[in-house]
C-alpha cells in the first residue's frame, strides 16, 4: 500500500491506556483505542444513532456507546447484538515515533 | 419450562413482537411462528418517532428492526395490517377482525400501548394530535412547519422530544404541563428545571402548574382555555400525556390485569400456553422485588428477548434494572433504576454543568442514577445500583473517584 496512505491523526501520548479519543478527519470521524497499549481505531460513529463512541465506555475489548448502550468489538468492529445491527468499520493502525497514523482506504 | 411449542403465535408487531419472533429462531426454535401486527410496517423502534423520524432526517426503513424480507427468509409468517380482535383459550386460537382464525400451541402478547387520549371539552378536534407510532409521526410531522403554532400538552419524555423537534423544524411552540416541572414522574425537580431551562433557551415557551381545561375552534386554528383563565392560539395541539396499555385482548380472555397484563419474571401469564411481553405487561423484576410496568426501549427489547428464550425451552427469567434515555437539542439524559423517590441525591458535578451524573440513594445504597450528557457514567452507575451495596456520598460525589473503581471495589 502506498506511503501516502497513511495519515497522522494524533499524537500517541494523547491515548492513554484503556482510553478512547475521537479525531476528526475531514468529514470522517474516528475514534482511536489504546488497548493494553496497542493503538486501534475505528468510525467514532455508532451505526445504529448519532453517537461518539469515544464518549462511550472502552470495557476491555469492547467499546459501549453512551447513548444506547450498543456494543462492538474494537479490534474486529462487529456489533455484539441490539440494538446494533450494522458492524463497525475499521481502520488499520501504525505508530511511528509518537505519530498515530491510520490507512482510511482499506 | 418447555411448552412444546409448534406453533407460536405473536401478537403485536411492535418492537417486543419483532424482537421475540427473531430470537425464537436464534434460540432454536423451529416450529411455526406467525406474527401479527396492526400496523402496515415491519417491526419497529420507537424512539426516533418522536426524534429522527419526526424530524425528517431518516426515512422510514431506518427504524425497522429488519429488513421486511428478514421475516420469510426465517420462516415468520408476518401478517402486518390485521388486528386480534379474541382469544380463544380453550380451543387455543385468536380470531382476526377479518374473520380468520389462527391457531396456536403458544400464545405471546406483545399488544403494546396506546397514546392516552384528553378527554376535555373539544379533544376531538382534528388537529388535536398524539405521537405513538409511525402514522402519528408523519402526520405530526406534516404540521411542523416554520411558524406553525404548536401546543404541546404535557412534559413528559414524547411531548420533550418533539417539542425539540418542532423548534427545529421552526414552528413556535408552546409547552404546558400541570405539575411544576417538567419530567416529575421519573426525576428529581432539580432535573425537570434543568431540562425546563435547555427548552426555554431553545425558544420554547414552557409553562408549569397550568391546566387546560377545552380546546375550541377559532376559525382556522384553536384557541386552548386553561383553568388560570388564559387563552392560548394553536394551529396544531400535541397531547403527550402518557400511554395506557393493549389489555383488552387478554382481558376478554380473562387473564389477570393490573394496569397491564400480569406477568411473572418468566413473561407467564395464568394461563401455561399464554406470554406477554413489552409494554403491555405488568411483570415481576426479581431484582427491585416488584411488579412494574415499563414503556421504554430496553424493556420491548430486552425482556421480549427473554421471554422468547422461555419459550423456546430455556429457563432464564429476565432481571435487568429500568433503564430509560432521551435526546432533546443537544443533550442526551439517562436514567437507571426504579427508585419510588429520588431522595439522598449525589451529585457528581452540579446542574450548571454541562455533563453531570446524578444518583440517589436510599438507605445509602445507589438506586437510581441520572446522566446529563454523561452516559460513559452510565455502565460503571448501573454496576454501583446492582451491587446493592452502601457507599460512601463523599467518594461517590468526587469527580476524582472513578465509578468503576466505586462498582468494583470490596
Amino acid at each position: 500500500m502506498a506511503e501516502e496512505n497513511w495519515i497522522t491523526v494524533a499524537k500517541r501520548s494523547a491515548v492513554n491506556a484503556g482510553d478512547v479519543i475521537g479525531v476528526t478527519l475531514g468529514e470522517r470521524e474516528i475514534a482511536l483505542y489504546n488497548i493494553d497499549g496497542e493503538i486501534y481505531a475505528t468510525d467514532n460513529l455508532c451505526t445504529h444513532a448519532f453517537a461518539l463512541l469515544s464518549q462511550g465506555w472502552l470495557d476491555g475489548e469492547v467499546i459501549e456507546c453512551p447513548l444506547h448502550g450498543g456494543r462492538f468489538e474494537v479490534k474486529t468492529g462487529k456489533g455484539l447484538g441490539p440494538p446494533i445491527n450494522d458492524d463497525l468499520k475499521t481502520y488499520p493502525v501504525r505508530v511511528i515515533g509518537d505519530d498515530v497514523q491510520v490507512r482510511l482506504d482499506a | 419450562m418447555n411448552v412444546a411449542a409448534r406453533h407460536i403465535l405473536i401478537v403485536g408487531a411492535g418492537h417486543a413482537g419483532g424482537v421475540a419472533a427473531a430470537t425464537l429462531r436464534q434460540a432454536g426454535f423451529t416450529g411455526a411462528i406467525t406474527l401479527v401486527g396492526s400496523e402496515p410496517y415491519p417491526p419497529h423502534e420507537r424512539p426516533p418517532l418522536s426524534k429522527e423520524l419526526l424530524a425528517g432526517v431518516i426515512p422510514i426503513e431506518k427504524t425497522y428492526l429488519r429488513p421486511l424480507a428478514f421475516y420469510a427468509e426465517n420462516g415468520i409468517a408476518f401478517r402486518p395490517g390485521e388486528t386480534a380482535v379474541a382469544i380463544d383459550r380453550k380451543a387455543q386460537r385468536v380470531e382476526l377482525a377479518n374473520g380468520d382464525t389462527v391457531p396456536y400451541d403458544a400464545l405471546l402478547l406483545t399488544t403494546g400501548a396506546r397514546a392516552r387520549r384528553l378527554t376535555l371539552r373539544g379533544a376531538d378536534h382534528p388537529r388535536v394530535l398524539y405521537l405513538r407510532d409511525i402514522a402519528d409521526s408523519l402526520a405530526l410531522r406534516e404540521a411542523l412547519n416554520t411558524g406553525v403554532r404548536v401546543v404541546v400538552v404535557g412534559a413528559g419524555f414524547i411531548g420533550l422530544e418533539a417539542a425539540a423537534v418542532a423548534r427545529k423544524r421552526g414552528a413556535a411552540v408552546t409547552v404546558l404541563e400541570v405539575q411544576r416541572e417538567p419530567l416529575q414522574r421519573v426525576c428529581p425537580p432539580e432535573i425537570g428545571r434543568f431540562m425546563a431551562d435547555l427548552h426555554r433557551r431553545n425558544g420554547v415557551d414552557l409553562r408549569t402548574g397550568v391546566a387546560l381545561t377545552a380546546i375550541e375552534p377559532d376559525g382556522d386554528a384553536l384557541v386552548l382555555r386553561t383553568a388560570d383563565g388564559g387563552a392560548i392560539a394553536a394551529d396544531v395541539v400535541l397531547a403527550g400525556i402518557g400511554a395506557q396499555p393493549n389489555v383488552e385482548l387478554g382481558q376478554a380472555a380473562g387473564l389477570a390485569i393490573d394496569d397491564g397484563i400480569v406477568t411473572d419474571e418468566f413473561g407467564r401469564t395464568g394461563d401455561p400456553q399464554i406470554f406477554a411481553a413489552g409494554d403491555v405487561t405488568r411483570h415481576f423484576n426479581p431484582l427491585l422485588g416488584r411488579r412494574l410496568r415499563l414503556e421504554a426501549w430496553q424493556n420491548a427489547q430486552n425482556q421480549a428477548m427473554a421471554v422468547a428464550k422461555v419459550m423456546a425451552g430455556g429457563n432464564q427469567p429476565h432481571a435487568e434494572l429500568p433503564w430509560f434515555w432521551t435526546d432533546q437539542y443537544d443533550v442526551n439524559l439517562q436514567i437507571a433504576g426504579a427508585p419510588e423517590r429520588w431522595s439522598e441525591l449525589v451529585w457528581r458535578g452540579t446542574a450548571s454543568d454541562k455533563a453531570f451524573t446524578v444518583f440517589a440513594l436510599a438507605d445509602g445504597k445507589p438506586v437510581g442514577t441520572i446522566t446529563m450528557n454523561n452516559g460513559r457514567d452510565m455502565r460503571a452507575a448501573r454496576e454501583l445500583i446492582a451491587r446493592d451495596r452502601a457507599v460512601d456520598p463523599a467518594r461517590l460525589a468526587d469527580p476524582k473517584v472513578k465509578l468503576q473503581d466505586l462498582a468494583r471495589e470490596n
